[in-house]
């Protein structure tokens, strides 16, 4: 304590130098010298992330009579733009086909989910009733319970109810709630005052009018949250497609692409543009929920 | 943080008292209604499965079953440890990619979220580029990686040549190089962990550092004795985390590996949940599968137990001084 005072000159050198606070500057290195290191380092990693990412795009663009792989490897599109590589892909490769229908569970398990975790989320976090901590300990158990153990008896089971083949297995359960989304929403739900309900009950509203009036409206954002996540674990699914779809018709896009490089003789140049056309709405869902998503997942690791 | 409501809370109940048994009657039932799609969800795909998984893992249940299973009791579990050879080999090969891979990947996230954690004008599109490879299909990372590693033609050897690396290796052909290359391709993933890495290190009080410069201390006494006890309960949450992933990975290898449910050259990528996959879904023997899927379990709550003993003497909590 007795500290205080000389800290404020210590904060001032600081601010001069402007070392960000959370962590010591690299030591005995100038500042211009230390830009240019922090800027040259994180440039390095990121073209190790975008590189593979260009080539991938550049090997796509190429009509099937040009060699995919060449010396030297071209980075990004020089030569071809080769759009028709997409074309086929998506007609006669079928992907806009594995593109609807993993589009049609993304709906089915992002509705399923977010609806009934929504549901499951409200009493615990606004409603008084006996067993309430018993019960939130147990869903937080079964956040924990390992996904294997179930997945042979759940396939048999479905399998004996002739849900094998069916899209049911894969977003039917979504509709019983995310144990995961569930301590999400209600740890969020009980930030919102309480008086507000009150208030509704006052007036004469129900429990589902204040549910669906008043605390859903106020969560927009964690339910944004929820459903982002949603999409992503959906849409790159891979384990279920594969043992529960048979007929390719019915495949997702991530089953399909497994499927597409397994082929003997394949076309590189439309499996890479079948690998754009997986990679690329997730994508587009990351950068425009990037802040919120990556906001979701650092509370998730600090506090989980 | 919940003090105004938590108060609000003891009063309401306080002078509700009197009126209470009604009114929590419906409340209490309404609630309960509400948590009605968590119940059937719990019984039917949780509890069911729970107790018939345990049942059918002491039988020979197939896959399309021709007649009745028999009840074989704990037959399964006496096989997988005293014959099933590559039960030991997938069993090996997990845990060595456990003990090589996440303290690879520990450091490496580390290292980026450090310098994602400089204050410099364009870090957030840094991080924006580090965190792509964390949303993109575990399956379709697999398919590129696939082509960079092509022993001849990828461009992984192409640039080892270039630095002149005369022989380079044959990564996923290789039974000695397939596991460096599926690090390979996790390490091109590791920025995920640097972002939360990086929500770690900004939540470090920043008077710990000021005090630490006026004790005189320099930049590696201040990571060593400062970053590090803070993000402990980081590092522990992503340990936890790696452990269980390598457990259940299984997407990327299934298309590294060729897609057929086989292990690679000699094996040398059978990991526990491929071996799995292979047992219960293409030779189709379901009792056995899950039997080894039960093994899996246990030996991750073990894992998870040991970590949690682990964490009381190495991880710091700010709470408890």
């Amino acid at each position: 304590m007795a500290r205080v005072a000389q800290r404020t000159e210590v904060q001032r050198t600081e601010d001069r130098t402007g070392a960000g606070p959370p962590f010591p500057r690299f030591p005995r290195l100038p500042r211009i010298l230390h830009a240019v290191f922090v800027y040259a380092v994180l440039t390095l990693a990121s073209l190790f992330i975008l590189l593979p990412v260009g080539w991938m795009l550049t090997a796509a663009l190429k009509p099937d009579t040009a060699p995919v792989f060449t010396f030297p490897p071209e980075w990004f599109p020089t030569e071809y733009w080769h759009w028709q590589t997409f074309r086929e892909t998506l007609l006669k490769e079928e992907f806009i086909r594995y593109t609807a229908n993993s589009v049609f569970l993304v709906v089915m398990t992002v509705t399923g989910a977010v609806f009934s975790s929504s549901l499951i989320a409200f009493p615990f976090a606004r409603l008084r009733f006996r067993g309430k901590n018993v019960l939130f300990t147990f869903l937080i158990a079964t956040m924990l319970l390992p996904a294997p153990v179930l997945l042979i008896p759940q396939f048999l089971l479905f399998y004996q109810i002739g849900w094998y083949g069916t899209y049911y297995p894969l977003w039917v359960p979504a509709w019983a709630g995310n144990a995961f989304f569930i301590f999400l929403m209600r740890q969020y739900m009980r930030s919102i005052p309480i008086e507000l309900d009150e208030a509704a009950r006052v007036d004469g509203a129900g429990y589902w009018t204040i549910y669906w009036r008043i605390v859903m409206p106020l969560c927009v954002p964690v339910l944004t949250v929820a459903a982002v996540f949603q999409f992503i674990g959906t849409w790159n699914d891979f384990f279920g497609p594969l043992i529960y779809l048979d007929d390719p018709e019915k495949f997702t896009v991530a089953l399909a692409l497994a499927r597409l490089v397994q082929r003997v003789g394949t076309e590189w140049n439309e499996v890479m543009a079948a690998n754009l056309i997986v990679i690329l709405p997730v994508l587009l869902v990351y950068f425009f929920a990037q802040d919120k998503l990556i906001g979701g997942i650092a509370n998730v690791g600090l506090k989980g | 943080m919940s003090m105004p409501s938590q108060q609000l809370g003891k009063q309401e109940v306080a002078h509700a008292q009197p009126r209470r048994s009604r009114a929590a009657v419906k409340e209490e039932r309404v609630a309960y209604l509400f948590l009605a799609p968590w119940f059937a969800g719990l019984f039917l795909f949780l509890g069911v499965p729970l107790v018939y998984s345990l049942y059918i893992s002491m039988t020979d249940r197939r896959l399309i079953s021709a007649g009745k299973a028999h009840f074989l009791g704990l037959q399964n579990y006496v096989y997988m440890f005293t014959q099933d050879a590559f039960f030991y080999k997938s069993l090996f090969i997990t845990m060595k990619w456990i003990v090589l891979s996440t303290p690879l990947f520990l450091v490496a996230g580390l290292v980026i979220s450090l310098f994602l954690n400089q204050k410099y004008f364009g870090m957030n599109v840094f991080r924006t580029i580090l965190y792509i490879p964390a949303v993109v299909s575990g399956v379709a990372v697999a398919v590129l990686w696939l082509q960079l590693l092509n022993p001849e033609l990828g461009i992984v050897n192409y640039a080892l040549i270039k630095l002149g690396v005369s022989n380079p290796p044959y990564w996923l052909e290789d039974p000695e190089w397939a596991m460096p290359a599926v690090m390979l391709m996790g390490l091109w993933g590791v920025g995920g962990m640097a972002i939360i890495y990086l929500a770690g290190l900004q939540n470090i009080p920043p008077h710990l550092y000021e005090a630490a410069t006026i004790d005189g201390a320099g930049a590696w006494a201040k990571f060593r004795h400062i970053t590090l006890p803070m993000l402990s309960p980081t590092i522990f949450f992503l340990v936890l985390n790696a452990i269980i992933d390598s457990l259940l990975f299984f997407g990327p290898l299934f298309v590294l590996t060729g897609g057929t449910g086989g292990g690679g050259p000699e094996n040398s990528l059978l990991f526990y949940m491929l071996y799995l996959y292979r047992v219960a879904f293409v030779q189709g023997f379901m009792g056995y599968g899950t039997a080894l899927a039960w093994i899996l379990t246990i030996l991750g709550v073990l894992m998870v137990v040991i970590m949690m003993k682990l964490e009381r003497r190495f991880v710091f909590y700010e709470s408890e001084e």
